[in-house]
C-alpha cells in the first residue's frame, strides 16, 4: 500500500508532537517552571528559543505544554466520542421518543455558544484538568451525537439490521456488530477534525485565563503569558501560536488519508 | 442499405475500474459490436446485467456515462461519423435527432416545473418549432399516448400523475422534437405488470405513427418481443446473437438465446393439501399516524411444507402482510396462528423460538447483507445465536449450509461485495436457512435478478423445500414466477384478498375482472401477443 506524501508529512509531525508529550520529562532541558535566565532572553545555545516572560526557558515549557494540551484534548475527544455516538446510535436504533427527547436536549446544548457555555460553567467550577475534559467532552459529544445518529439513521433503514431485529439481537449487537462497522469511517474522519478543534478549544480558554491554571502550562497558556511582548517585537507568543497551526495541519493530513482509504474498503460506504 | 439511420461497426467502449487496493486498470465493456438500424425500424438491445446494452444505446449518441470512452469503431449516423465528433456537432445533435427515455420516469423530471415545459424543453432549445407549435404537438402526443386530458395534462407537476403516465410523458417528451432516432432504456422495467402493457401498447402504437426508428433496451425477451423488429442478444459486451424478432424467438441458435426463450419453464405441480402451518385470521392493519387500513380482514392459510404466493401490484399490502406476520407491524385486528400457537403480535414479545421458525429472505441481497461481515459471519450467527454452536462445528455447519446453496468452498470468508447478485441471494437463502425454520417469507426475492439467474434461484428454492419441508410465503408481482413456484396463490388489491384458492383453481376461469387483467397483462414469449391481448380487451368492452 502506497501511503501519499502529504499523509506521510502528516504522520511524522503527528507523531513527533505525541512522542514530545510523552517523553516530556526525558526529553525538555529544564523543569517546567524552573527560572533559568532573564526576561525574553533570545535564542542561545543554553535556551534554543528563549526564555519567557519570567525567565523559565521557552523550549521546555513548550514540551510540557504539548503534552498538557495534547492530553486535555485527547481525552475530551475520546469522551466526546463513547458518549456521543453510543447516545447518537442508540437514538437512531430506539426511535420515538427517546430519539426526540435526546435529539432536542442536543439542540438545546447546540443553541448556546459552546464557548460562552465553557466559560460560565468554569467560571463557577473548580477548573481542575477533569473538570475541563468533562466539559469539553460534554459540549463536543453533542456534535458527534449529531453526525453518529444521522450516520445511524440510514443504516437502521437496511434489510440487516431489520433482519437483526428480527432475530431477536439485543441493542448490543445492532450497535455495535451491525451500525458502528458501517459507521466507521465517517466517523474517524470527525475524529482527527473533533481533537483539532479540542486542541484550539482548550488554547482558547487558557488565552482566555479559564484554562489550565499556571504554573501548569499548555500553549495557549503560553501565547497569554509571552503575548505582551509582540509589542516590543519579541516573537516568544509566536511560537506557541505556530505549534497548535502545526498541530492541527499535520492531524487533519492524516485523518484526510483515513478517510480515503476506509471508504475505498470493501463493501465501505461511499 | 440507402435508408440506414444508424450504423455502429466494431465498436468497443473501454472504461477504467479503480478496484481497492490496486492500480486502476482499463476493462473493456463492449467488444467489436457491429449493428445497423434503417430508418423507422425498431432494434430491440436484450442482455443481462452488465451485457453493455444501455452502454451500447447511449453511444449511439456519442455519449458515455462518468469515465466510459467510446474507443473504437465507427458509429455513423445519418451518414456521418459520430464517434469523434466535437462537442458543438453532439450538442446540435442530442436532443435533436436522438433522444433518451429513462427507466426511472420519477427521476428524470423535475418536480418543481410543470410537466409541459419539460416536455416542449427541447423543441424551443433546439429552436425545432415556436412555443405554439411545439405545445399543439405536445398535445397531440400526449393524446396519442392515451393520457387522460391531453389539453391539460402539461399544467400538472410530475408528482400529480401515476408513474406509468409519467412514463409516457417522458415518451411524449423523446417524440416532441421529431428525432430519427429514440432510445428506450428499461421504460417499463420499474411499472407493474398491468401498467407496463398499456405503457408499451402506446410506446408501440407512437413508433408507428411518427415512423422514428427506435432502439428498445430490457432485459425480459418477452417485452422487447412485442415492439422490436430485429433483436441484438447481447452478453458480456459480446454480440451473442443479431437477428429478426421471428428468428430469435421461434428459431434461436445460440445456447445463450435458447435458454432465454425458454426461460420460465419450471413445471412445479401442486401439492395435496396438508394441515396448515400458517393460519393468518381476518387480519386488519394499518400504519400509525395513516387513516386508513392497509389489509382489510385478511384470512389465509399455508400448508405446511407448501408455497403460498401471494400476488399483487405495488401498494396492494403484501409486503405489509409479511410485516404483520414478522411482528414489526401488531395488527389492528386478527391474529396470526403458527404451528396451532398463536403469534404475540408484537415482535418483541416473541419467543426465540418463533423467531427461530420463522425467517424472511429479501429482495434486495445488496441491503439484507452487512457489507462488513463475511459470509460465514452472516450465515454463521444465526447458528451461534439460536443454537450455540461455535468454532470449528459452526464452521462445519455453514460449509455445509453453502453446499446446500450449491456454491461449494472458498466462500466462507468472502465479503458480500465479492458475490454476484445471485449468489448474494442464495446466501441470504443459506442464512433464512440455518435457523431451522418452518416458514421462510420470500419478499420479491427474484425481482432484482436478471431471468437466467432468478430461474436458479425458483430451483434451489424447490429443492431445498422438498429436502427440508420447510413452508414459503411468497410475495411476488410475477405471475410467472407464481406459476412456477406455488401450491396456493392469493391474488391481494388494496389491501384486500380477491381471489384465495388452489394453484390451477386461481389460474383457471371463470375469473374476477381484476385477475383476469393481471393474468392477461403478463408478457408471453410470443409474436403479436400484445396485439392479441389489446383486441381482446376492446372486443370485451365493446361486449359491455
Amino acid at each position: 500500500m502506497r501511503i501519499p506524501i502529504s499523509a506521510l508529512v502528516g504522520m511524522v509531525f503527528t507523531g513527533a508532537f505525541f512522542l514530545a508529550a510523552i517523553f516530556a520529562p526525558l526529553i525538555a532541558p529544564y523543569g517546567m517552571a524552573e527560572i533559568v535566565g532573564g526576561v525574553w532572553d533570545p535564542a542561545s545555545e543554553a535556551h534554543w528559543l528563549g526564555t519567557d516572560a519570567i525567565g523559565r526557558d521557552l523550549l521546555s515549557r513548550m514540551i510540557y505544554g504539548g503534552q498538557t494540551t495534547i492530553f486535555v484534548a485527547s481525552a475530551a475527544t475520546v469522551l466526546s466520542f463513547t458518549l456521543g455516538s453510543v447516545l447518537g446510535f442508540s437514538a437512531a436504533v430506539a426511535g420515538g421518543w427517546t430519539d426526540q427527547g435526546l435529539s432536542r436536549l442536543v439542540d438545546l446544548v447546540m443553541a448556546i455558544p459552546a464557548l460562552i457555555l465553557a466559560l460560565v460553567v468554569l467560571s463557577v467550577l473548580p477548573v481542575t484538568l477533569t473538570v475541563l475534559i468533562l466539559v469539553m467532552g460534554l459540549l463536543d459529544s453533542t456534535r458527534v451525537f449529531r453526525l453518529a445518529r444521522a450516520v445511524a439513521v440510514d443504516i437502521t433503514v437496511m434489510d440487516y439490521v431489520e433482519a437483526a431485529r428480527l432475530r431477536g439481537e439485543g441493542w448490543g449487537w445492532i450497535i455495535f456488530r451491525e451500525i458502528l462497522p458501517n459507521a466507521l469511517s465517517p466517523l474517524v474522519a470527525e475524529l482527527g477534525l473533533r481533537f483539532i478543534f479540542a486542541v484550539l478549544f482548550i488554547s482558547t480558554l487558557s488565552f482566555l485565563g479559564l484554562g489550565v491554571q499556571p504554573p501548569l502550562a499548555d500553549w495557549g497558556g503560553i501565547v497569554k503569558e509571552n503575548a505582551s511582548g509582540l509589542v516590543y517585537g519579541i516573537p516568544a507568543a509566536l511560537i506557541p501560536a505556530f505549534a497548535i497551526a502545526a498541530l492541527a495541519i499535520s492531524v487533519n493530513l492524516v485523518a484526510d488519508w483515513v478517510l480515503s482509504r476506509t471508504t475505498s474498503l470493501k463493501g465501505g460506504r461511499g | 442499405m440507402a435508408d440506414t439511420l444508424l450504423d455502429i461497426r466494431n465498436l468497443r467502449i473501454e472504461a477504467t475500474s479503480y478496484p481497492p487496493g490496486e492500480p486502476p486498470r482499463d476493462v473493456v465493456l463492449v467488444e467489436d459490436v457491429s449493428v445497423s438500424v434503417g430508418k423507422g425500424r425498431v432494434l430491440g438491445l436484450i442482455g443481462e446485467s452488465g451485457a453493455g446494452k444501455s452502454t451500447i444505446g447511449l453511444s449511439s449518441m456519442a455519449y458515455g456515462r462518468g469515465g466510459v470512452r467510446l474507443t473504437g469503431g465507427t458509429i455513423s449516423l445519418n451518414g456521418r461519423d459520430i464517434r469523434l465528433a466535437n462537442a458543438k456537432a453532439l450538442r446540435a445533435l442530442r436532443g435533436r435527432e436522438v433522444t433518451y427515455v429513462a427507466q426511472s420516469a420519477a427521476a428524470a423530471f423535475n418536480p418543481a416545473i410543470p410537466l409541459m415545459d419539460q416536455v416542449i424543453e427541447t423543441c424551443l432549445l433546439h429552436k425545432v418549432m415556436g412555443r405554439a407549435e411545439a405545445e399543439a404537438r405536445a398535445v397531440m402526443l400526449f393524446g396519442k399516448l392515451g393520457l387522460p386530458n391531453p389539453e391539460s395534462f402539461g399544467r400538472r407537476y410530475p408528482h400529480q400523475v401515476s408513474g406509468g403516465q409519467l412514463q409516457r410523458a417522458m415518451t411524449a417528451m423523446a417524440l416532441c422534437p421529431k428525432p430519427d432516432l429514440v432510445i428506450f432504456d428499461e421504460p417499463t422495467t420499474a411499472l407493474d405488470v398491468t401498467t407496463q402493457i398499456e405503457v408499451l401498447a402506446a410506446i408501440k402504437e407512437a413508433i408507428r405513427d411518427t415512423g422514428v426508428a427506435a432502439l428498445y433496451i430490457t432485459h425480459d425477451l418477452a417485452v422487447v418481443a412485442q415492439v422490436a423488429d430485429d433483436i441484438l442478444v447481447l452478453r458480456h459486451g459480446k454480440r451473442v446473437e443479431y437477428g429478426t424478432t421471428a428468428q430469435i424467438i421461434t428459431a434461436p441458435v445460440e445456447p445463450y438465446t435458447k435458454a432465454l426463450v425458454s426461460v420460465r419453464s419450471i413445471e412445479h405441480v401442486e401439492k395435496a393439501d396438508a394441515p396448515p402451518v400458517l393460519q393468518i385470521e381476518s387480519v386488519t392493519a394499518r400504519y400509525q399516524g395513516t387513516p386508513f387500513d392497509v389489509l382489510k380482514s385478511i384470512t389465509l392459510d399455508l400448508p405446511a411444507g407448501q408455497t403460498l404466493a401471494v400476488v399483487g401490484e405495488s401498494g396492494s399490502g403484501k409486503s405489509t402482510l409479511a410485516r404483520v406476520i414478522t411482528g414489526l407491524l401488531p395488527p389492528r385486528q386478527g391474529q396470526i396462528r403458527f404451528a396451532g400457537r398463536v403469534l404475540s403480535p408484537a415482535l418483541a414479545a416473541r419467543s426465540r423460538d418463533d423467531l427461530r421458525e420463522v425467517q424472511m429472505i429479501y429482495q434486495m441481497a445488496d441491503t439484507a447483507m452487512n457489507p462488513r461481515q463475511t459470509v460465514g459471519t452472516i450465515i454463521g450467527r444465526p447458528l451461534e445465536f439460536y443454537f450455540g454452536l461455535k468454532g470449528e462445528a459452526k464452521r462445519q455447519r455453514v460449509q455445509e449450509l453453502l453446499d446446500q446453496i450449491e456454491m461449494g468452498k472458498g466462500f466462507i470468508d468472502r465479503y458480500p461485495a465479492e458475490l454476484s447478485g445471485g449468489q448474494k441471494q442464495r446466501v441470504c437463502i443459506a442464512r433464512a436457512l440455518a435457523a431451522k425454520p418452518r416458514l421462510i417469507i420470500c419478499d420479491e426475492v427474484t425481482s432484482a435478478l436478471d431471468p437466467l439467474v432468478a430461474d436458479g434461484i425458483l430451483k434451489l428454492l424447490l429443492a431445498l423445500q422438498a429436502a427440508e419441508g420447510v413452508a414459503y410465503l411468497f410475495i411476488t408481482h410475477d405471475l410467472a414466477t407464481v406459476r412456477a413456484i406455488a401450491d396456493r396463490i392469493a391474488v391481494m388489491y388494496r389491501g384486500e384478498v380477491r381471489r384465495y384458492g388452489s394453484k390451477t383453481d386461481v389460474l383457471a376461469p371463470p375469473y374476477d375482472d381484476y385477475t383476469e387483467l393481471l393474468l392477461s397483462s403478463v408478457p408471453e414469449m410470443k409474436l403479436g401477443w400484445l396485439e392479441g391481448v389489446l383486441e381482446s380487451r376492446k372486443m370485451a368492452a365493446a361486449g359491455n
